[in-house]
C-alpha cells in the first residue's frame, strides 16, 4: 500500500447510496400526478415548501451565523409581488414566480445594509421588525386590498393550464422544482469558496460581535439569495392558495415558527437536518393537528426539549452515531485500496 | 392642539414602552440573553392580574402586590431551571428555546383565556384627567404610569450601580469565571436577574390590561416595541430606554394623527431611522 | 501528609479529549508556603483551576480540610475559604477599584482583611478608590487582584504568576509586601514561572513538567541544577 494510494475524497458509500436513492425518488414524486391523488398532491407540494423554506432558513441560521425570525417579511413579499405582477402588469404566474424572487432579493439590499448593523439576538428581533414594517406596508395598499387582502382573479388562475388537473399538477412540479431548486443552490454554494468561508466563520466566531468587511459580504450574499429564494417560494405558496391577506403573508407561526421547529427538530447545521425535520413537522401536523393550540403548544416543548437535550437534532444523533452523511460537504482522507 | 395632545400622550406611553424594555435591556446587560418570550410574558402578567381582580375583586393597580413577586418567582424558576442551560458561546439555544417559550405561552393563554379581548377596569382613575394651560386634559391615569415608569427605571439604575445586587451583576456579566472565584453562584445571580426583569414585565403587564384591551397574540408586538426603545435608546443605557420609548410612542402617535392607520408603521420607522443614521443608538454607553 | 489541609491525589485533569494534568499529587500544610514552578504549558494553571473548581474533576482527587472538593462547584469552594489571584489580574472592569474590593468580601467571611487594611496596604489604591478598576496601571491592578482575594479572608491563597507582564520594579514591590499579606499565617500557594523569586518566599517547592510533577523538596535543599532538569527536562 503506497502512501498515493490515499486521495481526498468528499462521497462515501452512504453519500453514493443516497444520491442514487435521490433520483429514483425525485423521478417517482415527479410522475405523481399519474399515481397521486389530489389532496395527496396538495400535501406533497406544501411539504416540498416547507422544506425549500426550512433549507433557507437553515443556510441563514445554521451556517452563516444569521438567526432571522422574520422570514415571513419575504414569503409575503414574494406573494404579493406574484399577485401585483399577475394582476397590473399582465404577468402569467410561472413568469411572476422568478421576478417575485427577484424582487425579494432586490429589497434584501437595503434590508440587510440596515439590519446587519444588529447582531445576534438583536439582529433576529430587527428581521422581525422588517416583517411587521411590510406586513403594515401591503396593509396600506388599497390596490391589493388593503388589511383584508385580495384573491388571485380567475381568468389568470384559468390562463395557467388549460384544465384543472393540468394546473393542479403545474403547481405541483413548481413546488418540486423549487424545492430541488433551493437543495441544488445550497449544495452548491457551501461547496464554493464562499460556503467554506462561512462554515470556517461560523466556527472560529459564533458569538463574536465586531466582524470584518470580508465575513460581512460573505454573510451578505447569503442573506440575499435566500431572501430571493425564500420570496419564490412564497410566490408559489400563495399561487397556490390563491388569496392572500397581510396576516397570513407575513404570520410569524406559520413560516418562521414552523420553519424553525423544523430545522431544529432535524438538525441545525447540517443540509439532511430540515429534510428529517420537515418529515417529523408533517408527520406530528397530520396526526395532531386537531387538537389545535394544545398541537402548537407540544411543539413548542418539543422544540425546547431538543434544543436543551439534542442541540444537532435527530440527523444529528444519527451522524453521531453512525458517521454518515448523506450530502458529501466534509473531505475526508480515503484509503483507496480499502475503498476499492 | 391635536398635535401637542398627540406629542404629550406620545410621552405619557412612552413610559409604558420603556417598562416593556426595562426588563428586556436588564437580562441581556448582565447575561447577553434575549428573551423572544419577554412580550408574552407581559401579556401572561395582563392575564394573571385580570384572574386575580376577578378571583379577589380588587382594583388591578392593587393587583400589582401580587402580580409582582409571582411574575419574579417564575421568572427565578425559569432561570434555573431551563434558560441557564441554554447560555453559552453558542447565540442560538437562548434565542430558539425563548422562542419555544413564547409560542407555548400564547397557546396555553389561547386555551385558558380564549382569543377574545379582555380589558381591566381601574375605576374612576381611569377617566379622572388633569387640566393644564392651553386647554389641553392630561389623563391622571396614564400621567400616574408615566411616574412609575420613571420610577422603575431610576430603581433599577440604582440597583444596578449602587447596590451589592447590582455590584454581583455587573461582576458576573464582566466574567463569569472569576465571579464564580469571589463566591457568587451564577446561575442564582441569573436567576435573580430574570427574576427582577419579570417583576417589572408584571408591572408592565399590569398597566398595559389597564390602557388597552389585550389578547394572547399581542406578546410579540410588545416585545417589538420595548426592543426598538432599547435600540433607539443605545445597549444598556437605561435612562436611554426610556427616551428610546418617549420617541417611539411620540412617533406612534403622529403617525396615527396622521392617518390612523399609520400608527405602529410610523413607530418602526423612527427605529429604522435611528438604526440608519446612529446605529449604536442615539445614547450609546461608553465603555 | 495526613494533617494536610489541601492534598491532590492522582489528579487527572482533561479539557474535553485532551488530558493536562496526570497524576499530579501535591500537599499544603496550614500556614505554609509552597511554590509551584514549571515552563509555560506545564499545567500550572490547570492545577489552579482544578483547586479552585473553575475545573472539575472527581471529587477524591482534591481534599480540603479531610473533605472532597475534587467535583465542588467554584463558588462553593470558594465559601470555604479558597481564594486566588488570577493570571491576568482579571478584575471586573464595570466596577470601580472598591466596588471590585468590595465585593471580593461579598460571603462575609470574617477575619483580619477589611477595606481599611488593603487600603493601608496599597495606599495608592484608597486615593484610585473611584476609578474605573482597568484604568490603573498594571502594578496597580495586581494590587486590586490581591485585595479582591484578600477580602474574602481565605484559609487559602493561590497566586496565579503574580510577576507575569510586569515591570521588574513592580514585581519587586509586590514580592516586597507578599509577607505583610501571607505573614497572618495563611497557606498559600505560589505559582510563578521565575523560580528565583519563587524560591525567595517559599518553603517548599513543587516543579511541574507536561502536566506531571517533576520535582518536589525544601526550597533550601533543592539545587539549581536539580531545579533546572526538572524545569526544562534536560
Amino acid at each position: 500500500m503506497s502512501s498515493s494510494s490515499y486521495t481526498i475524497s468528499r462521497s462515501s458509500r452512504a453519500s453514493r447510496l443516497a444520491a442514487i436513492f435521490g433520483i429514483l425518488l425525485l423521478v417517482a414524486l415527479a410522475a405523481a400526478p399519474w399515481w397521486a391523488g389530489r389532496a395527496d398532491m396538495r400535501l406533497l407540494s406544501e411539504i416540498f415548501l416547507y422544506l425549500s423554506l426550512a433549507c433557507l432558513w437553515n443556510l441563514l441560521a445554521g451556517y452563516a451565523g444569521l438567526v432571522s425570525v422574520g422570514q415571513q417579511a419575504f414569503v409575503g413579499f414574494g406573494g404579493y409581488m406574484l399577485f401585483a405582477l399577475a394582476m397590473f402588469a399582465g404577468l402569467s404566474p410561472l413568469a411572476a414566480i422568478p421576478l417575485a424572487g427577484l424582487l425579494g432579493a432586490l429589497i434584501a439590499v437595503p434590508v440587510a445594509v440596515l439590519i446587519f448593523r444588529l447582531r445576534g439576538a438583536y439582529f433576529a428581533i430587527g428581521t422581525w421588525v422588517i416583517a411587521e414594517v411590510f406586513r403594515l406596508s401591503f396593509a396600506q395598499v388599497s390596490a391589493l386590498g388593503g388589511g383584508s387582502g385580495t384573491s388571485l382573479p380567475v381568468g389568470i388562475v384559468k390562463a395557467m393550464a388549460s384544465n384543472r388537473s393540468m394546473r393542479e399538477a403545474t403547481t405541483y412540479w413548481l413546488a418540486l422544482g423549487m424545492a430541488v431548486l433551493v437543495l441544488v443552490v445550497i449544495y452548491l454554494l457551501l461547496r464554493s469558496r464562499n460556503g467554506l468561508a462561512l462554515t470556517a466563520i461560523r466556527d472560529s466566531e459564533l458569538a463574536s460581535t465586531n466582524y470584518g468587511i470580508d465575513i460581512w459580504r460573505h454573510k451578505f450574499v447569503v442573506y440575499v439569495i435566500a431572501a430571493g429564494l425564500t420570496a419564490s417560494t412564497g410566490a408559489l405558496i400563495f399561487l397556490q392558495k390563491l388569496r392572500i391577506s397581510p396576516d397570513a403573508a407575513f404570520s410569524v407561526n406559520d413560516w418562521t415558527a414552523f420553519v424553525i421547529f423544523i430545522v431544529v427538530i432535524g438538525g441545525i447545521g447540517t443540509l439532511e437536518g430540515p429534510i428529517i425535520g420537515v418529515i417529523v413537522f408533517f408527520l406530528l401536523r397530520e396526526t395532531l393537528a386537531d387538537l389545535g393550540t394544545t398541537y402548537l403548544l407540544i411543539l413548542g416543548l418539543v422544540a425546547i426539549v431538543v434544543m436543551l437535550k439534542a442541540p444537532k437534532g435527530i440527523w444529528g444523533l444519527i451522524k453521531a452515531r453512525y458517521g454518515i452523511e448523506l450530502f458529501p460537504l466534509s473531505r475526508r482522507v480515503v484509503d483507496r485500496d480499502l475503498e476499492n | 392642539m391635536d398635535w401637542i395632545n398627540a406629542i404629550i400622550q406620545g410621552i405619557l406611553l412612552g413610559g409604558l414602552y420603556a417598562l416593556f424594555a426595562a426588563g428586556l435591556s436588564l437580562i441581556f446587560g448582565v447575561m447577553r440573553l434575549v428573551n423572544i418570550a419577554h412580550g408574552d410574558f407581559i401579556v401572561l402578567a395582563a392575564f394573571l392580574a385580570l384572574s386575580t381582580t376577578t378571583l379577589l375583586g380588587i382594583n388591578p393597580l392593587m393587583a400589582l402586590v401580587i402580580i409582582v413577586p409571582v411574575m419574579a418567582g417564575i421568572g427565578y424558576v425559569l432561570q434555573r431551571s431551563v434558560l441557564n442551560q441554554t447560555l453559552g458561546d453558542d447565540i442560538l439555544p437562548p434565542l430558539l428555546v425563548t422562542f419555544g417559550l413564547s409560542i407555548i405561552i400564547q397557546n396555553a393563554l389561547l386555551e385558558i383565556y380564549s382569543a377574545d379581548p379582555q380589558k381591566m377596569n381601574a375605576g374612576p382613575i381611569e377617566t379622572a384627567s388633569i387640566a393644564v394651560p392651553g386647554g389641553l386634559n392630561i389623563g391622571v391615569l396614564p400621567l400616574l404610569m408615566f411616574v412609575v415608569a420613571v420610577a422603575v427605571i431610576a430603581g433599577l439604575q440604582w440597583i444596578f450601580y449602587r447596590s451589592a445586587l447590582g455590584r454581583a451583576f455587573r461582576a458576573v456579566s464582566d466574567k463569569q469565571d472569576i465571579a464564580q472565584l469571589i463566591g457568587l453562584n451564577k446561575a442564582h445571580v441569573f436567576g435573580l436577574a430574570m427574576a427582577l426583569s419579570l417583576a417589572v414585565v408584571g408591572i408592565a403587564g399590569v398597566f398595559l390590561g389597564i390602557r388597552t384591551s389585550f389578547d394572547p397574540s399581542i406578546g410579540p408586538g410588545r416585545l417589538i416595541f420595548g426592543f426598538e426603545a432599547v435600540i433607539i435608546g443605545g445597549l444598556g443605557n437605561l435612562w436611554g430606554t426610556l427616551i428610546g420609548g418617549i420617541i417611539l410612542g411620540v412617533s406612534q402617535n403622529i403617525g396615527a394623527q396622521i392617518n390612523p392607520g399609520w400608527q405602529l408603521l410610523a413607530g418602526h420607522i423612527a427605529f429604522l431611522i435611528v438604526l440608519a443614521v446612529k446605529p449604536r443608538g442615539l445614547f450609546p454607553r461608553i465603555d | 501528609m495526613p494533617d494536610a489541609l489541601l492534598a491532590t491525589r492522582e489528579l487527572d485533569a482533561f479539557y474535553g479529549d485532551f488530558q493536562a494534568l496526570f497524576g499530579v499529587e501535591i500537599a499544603i500544610e496550614p500556614g505554609e508556603v509552597i511554590a509551584i514552578i514549571g515552563a509555560n504549558g506545564a499545567g500550572k494553571t490547570t492545577l489552579m483551576r482544578s483547586i479552585t473548581g473553575l475545573l472539575n474533576n472527581s471529587p477524591e482527587m482534591v481534599t480540603y480540610r479531610g473533605h472532597e472538593i475534587g467535583s465542588l462547584r467554584a463558588d462553593l469552594i470558594a465559601r470555604r475559604g479558597i481564594a486566588m489571584v488570577p493570571e491576568g489580574r482579571q478584575l471586573f472592569q464595570s466596577l470601580s477599584v472598591e466596588e471590585n474590593l468590595i465585593i471580593g468580601g461579598q460571603m462575609g467571611r470574617k477575619g483580619p482583611w477589611t477595606l481599611e487594611r488593603i487600603f493601608e496596604l496599597f495606599p495608592v489604591l484608597k486615593e484610585r478608590r473611584a476609578v474605573p478598576a482597568t484604568a490603573l496601571s498594571g502594578g496597580q491592578q495586581q494590587m486590586v487582584a490581591i485585595g479582591r482575594a484578600l477580602m474574602s479572608n481565605p484559609d487559602l491563597l493561590l497566586f496565579d504568576e503574580i510577576s507575569l507582564g510586569l515591570a521588574p520594579i513592580i514585581i519587586k514591590s509586590i514580592y516586597d509586601a507578599l509577607p505583610n499579606i501571607i505573614g497572618d499565617g495563611m497557606s498559600t500557594i505560589i505559582v510563578e514561572q521565575d523560580i528565583a523569586k519563587a524560591l525567595s518566599v517559599a518553603t517548599r517547592v513543587y516543579c511541574m513538567q507536561e502536566g506531571r510533577i517533576s520535582l518536589e523538596g525544601r526550597s533550601d535543599a533543592l539545587s539549581r541544577e536539580q531545579i533546572s532538569a526538572a524545569y526544562f527536562g534536560v
